[in-house]
């Protein structure tokens, strides 16, 4: 068991986690140390071997592994200490995590602690899709390691399962594989794929156009004992259809990567259910920071990395003394609106960083208004002419000046 | 001619692991065959994972006396082989009049079983075991020894100190035929595949009616009742303390909601008898009953997420006890009918076979020494390698993690697959380490754990991910 003491302990070496480092020597922060479980630094760009990462961030577009190591590269030329395949197994105090690693167990203690863990798709089990439980059926994020990590096998004709950013990916990664995309599935009234990735590419464009897509349509079952032989669809008229396909890919339905934050007794979102988190990136818990898509499911890298990039200001804040607020107010959502970020409000958030607040909804709605209630109070009102799920919407953050802190929580709603 | 053994014993699960495990103490040749291409495939790796008292089962029945019997047997084995096990207790929630008046009755019988610690006990006490439980309850039935076990685990155990006492294990060998032939058996499978042997056991399982069947026997039919089961998230596990059971009335069956070895929450299961043999697929009808239930006993449940949703086979027949019988003529055991007490009555049944053998004439000679394996942990309960600095600094290995949902190391996973009884499909090796079984399901270590698979095997990975040959698992 060894004790290694550090100003601030970062965990997860992806684009938030990094950025933020970065911008923590920047400032001058002495000893900053990142820890990832993967054996490599980079996070999920290293994944996506497509274009359309940096242009953001470094004004040129990498793909995805490219992206990554420039990433990482910065951060080491920077001087942050950077230790792979080093998994976190719990908190030794409010202060310090314990790891293992294939040097030994260990504690690292910090003087604050940022949280950038990421997340996942929810995989087939989660979603209660029933049926057997045959090979074959992936999520994008393990067809990715599948086909560009590990060079493996993966079949001869997919289903995939949403039609939105990252079902994109999937089918790029899967056209890529050499398969045949048999169809999108989503519940939704219409997909919302569009062609940001690999300009250049028409043939890609082409094949999307004739890949049917079949809308307001879910998945009822898994076909096949061993192998994926099939899914069985039903659509909104509750027509069915078995459609055949040796493999299934479930895309989107973010979920945090929330087991440390959690096993620390982190105040959770109900809406995101990642950390709850004020405008300052603050945590429920006293020197425990977040960013990053652990805290909203997934937005692109280069948002993930602002994110860091911003906490890295607040954290360097706190070393240099700012108090940790002593009232926090959580801010509350009703359906359509699924979360907010922030989705708490603290006392001494400045106004400068709360010009905004983002949310996202669960389904489509067109001329929608938007407005926040504190008690019998109205403290804003927005309109949208659409609001689309799976994309993040921008509220203004005007009212949040006004919000009573020692009131009732705010509710985010539809009028 | 071939070699004739002196036992063959058909069936890999938990019974006929057990049984080999057993005979494998004396001087004898022992086969143990089976049709699938690990031990422990069948109603033995998807049911409840409940260690039974057997307080509940008809008194004065074999069932009843050997699940005492093995329990006995376990709570020395179980800690000696490394099988996960905790003793948590099992607390039956009454929710309505009816079910209260049914406790009495459930205690005598307990009682009448040779279960003596278990009592009846006070709403306010349900509350005090459990607090997170549904308003509602009113009363209960405590059973202190009902407990859990790890499932994948203990037919593993038996089949390695099994084979490492000279017990020959035939894998993928689903028997077809027996015929007598000079004093002798001749079983037969696929692909000219035969064995000779003096003596048989058929521990088949879902299919023990059909082998029992080829010695022209017209007992029992065995009809798979399916049990779907909801896997919860290891942040629930919190939520309760004992293994909830429903209170058994005549009308309904309820389900029950226990936490697991692995540290997760098991929701489940549902009753539904089918005639298909190999259904074990989930369906949408069963999940939703299983969540309405699930909702009623622990609301709080619901706001977790769902790890894994399974079902499993048990083999029941038209009898309300178990279905072993000598047939000293044909020297021929039949073990069947074990229903869904397999696990916990093994060891029970197994010793109970081998006085069944001495009564048939065969001399039960025990041998000078009888070998035995540890098997690595997998339980919450213990020590993991990756917890453990001493292991690590032997071999870094035991702290290179593979599977972080369920912090199963590369060590681990090359243990397994070089094992007595190894793994060599995606499925052998999930069960053997917990990998891939964890709440992301495999989307962060699947792949790799396929290419180690591979690698270390020699087995094509167009193989092990069913694009090829079928491949059962």
């Amino acid at each position: 068991m060894t004790t290694k003491q550090t100003d601030v302990l970062i965990v997860g070496a992806g684009p938030a986690g990094l950025a933020s480092a970065i911008e923590l020597k920047r400032q001058g922060i002495a000893r900053v140390t990142v820890v990832d479980r993967e054996p490599e630094a980079g996070g999920m760009p290293r994944l996506c071997h497509h274009t359309g990462f940096g242009l953001w961030d470094f004004h040129r577009v990498y793909t995805g592994p490219r992206y990554a190591r420039r990433y990482v590269q910065l951060a080491q030329d920077a001087g942050v200490e950077i230790r792979t395949a080093t998994t976190i197994t719990g908190w030794e105090s409010k202060q310090a995590l314990t790891t293992t690693s294939p040097q030994g167990t260990g504690v690292i203690a910090a003087r604050a602690i940022m949280l950038a863990t990421g997340v996942r798709e929810r995989p087939r089990a989660a979603r209660l899709t029933p049926g057997y439980r045959p090979r074959g059926i992936f999520t994008t994020g393990s067809l990715q390691r599948f086909v560009d990590e590990q060079k493996l096998p993966v079949g001869k004709r997919a289903v995939i399962v949403g039609a939105e950013g990252v079902s994109l990916s999937a089918f790029m990664t899967l056209t890529g594989a050499g398969l045949n995309v048999a169809a999108f599935v989503t519940d939704l009234p219409r997909d919302q794929m569009y062609f940001p990735y690999a300009p250049g590419k028409w043939w890609l464009v082409d094949l999307l156009h004739h890949t049917p897509i079949r809308t307001s349509t879910r998945i009822q079952r898994i076909l096949g004992r061993f192998r994926v032989e099939g899914v069985e669809v039903v659509n909104a008229a509750g027509e069915k259809e078995a459609i055949p396909c040796d493999t299934v890919v479930f895309t989107g339905d973010w979920i945090p990567e929330y087991e440390v934050a959690r096993s620390g007794g982190l105040l959770i979102d109900s809406g995101t259910l990642g950390p709850q988190i004020d405008g300052q990136f603050r945590t429920s818990l006293p020197g425990v920071f977040a960013a990053g898509n652990l805290l909203h499911g997934a937005e692109t890298a280069a948002t993930s990395a602002m994110e860091g990039r911003f906490a890295a200001g607040h954290i360097a804040d706190f070393l240099q003394g700012r108090a940790w607020p002593q009232r926090r107010l959580p801010l509350l959502t009703e359906s359509p609106i699924a979360w907010v970020f922030p989705n708490s409000i603290s006392a001494g958030d400045e106004p400068s960083q709360l010009k905004r607040v983002s949310f996202r909804v669960d389904r489509f709605v067109n001329d929608a208004t938007v407005q926040v209630r504190q008690g019998k109070k109205t403290l804003h009102t927005q309109h949208f002419n659409h609001l689309l799920p799976n994309e993040t919407m921008r509220l203004s953050g005007r009212w949040l000046a006004q919000v009573d802190l020692n009131g009732d929580p705010p509710v985010i709603t539809l009028k | 001619m071939q070699n004739t053994y002196d036992i063959a014993i058909i069936g890999g699960g938990a019974v006929g692991t057990a049984i080999a495990r057993e005979l494998s103490r004396y001087r004898l040749s022992t086969v143990l065959v089976e049709a699938k291409s690990d031990v422990g495939m069948g109603t033995t790796k998807a049911n409840t994972a409940i260690w039974h008292t057997g307080f509940d089962a008809k008194t004065g029945t074999l069932e009843a006396k050997l699940l005492r019997r093995s329990y006995a047997l376990m709570e020395k084995y179980a800690p000696q082989a490394g099988i996960p096990t905790e003793r948590l207790g099992g607390l039956l929630v009454a929710w309505n009049v009816d079910q209260v008046q049914n406790l009495p009755a459930l205690r005598d019988r307990a009682h009448a079983n040779g279960v003596t610690d278990v009592r009846i006990i006070t709403t306010d006490e349900v509350y005090k075991l459990e607090p997170n439980l549904n308003a509602g309850a009113m009363g209960g039935l405590f059973v202190p020894g009902e407990s859990l076990l790890c499932p994948f685990t203990l037919p593993i155990a038996f089949a390695t100190d099994a084979v490492l006492n000279d017990v020959a294990l035939r894998l993928n060998f689903p028997v077809q035929s027996i015929v007598q032939e000079d004093g002798a058996m001749l079983v037969q499978g696929p692909h000219g595949q035969s064995l000779r042997t003096r003596y048989l056991i058929n521990a088949a399982g879902l299919y023990s009616d059909v082998i029992d069947h080829m010695f022209g026997h017209d007992d029992f039919t065995v009809t798979p009742r399916r049990g779907e089961l909801i896997v919860y998230d290891k942040f629930a596990r919190s939520l309760i303390n004992h293994v909830i059971l429903p209170v058994p009335t005549a009308i309904t069956k309820g389900v029950l909601i226990s936490p697991t070895v692995y540290g997760n929450i098991l929701l489940g299961p549902t009753a539904e008898d089918l005639e298909d043999k190999t259904n074990t697929a989930t369906s949408e009808a069963g999940l939703q009953m299983l969540l309405e239930k699930g909702r009623a006993i622990l609301p709080q449940l619901m706001q977790e997420e769902v790890t894994a949703t399974y079902a499993g086979l048990r083999a029941a027949t038209e009898h309300k006890d178990y279905q072993i019988r000598l047939h000293a003529d044909q020297r021929y055991v039949c073990v069947g009918g074990i229903r869904s007490t397999g696990v916990s009555a093994a060891m029970g049944i197994a010793e109970y076979v081998g006085e069944l053998l001495t009564e048939a004439g065969l001399t039960l000679t025990p041998k000078p020494e009888f070998k035995t394996m540890r098997m690595p942990n997998i339980g919450e309960a213990g020590l993991r390698p990756y917890q453990q600095p001493e292991l690590i600094a032997q071999n870094p290995d035991y702290g290179r993690v593979i599977c972080h949902c369920e912090k199963v190391t590369l060590g681990e996973i090359l243990d397994a697959i070089h094992s007595p009884v190894p793994a060599r499909t995606l499925d052998g090796l999930r069960r053997r380490t917990r990998a891939m079984q964890g709440r992301c399901q495999g989307f962060n270590c699947q792949a790799n754990i396929v290419a180690i698979l591979a690698r270390e095997t020699k087995q094509d990975p167009n193989f092990l991910l069913a694009l090829e040959a079928k491949n059962d698992h």
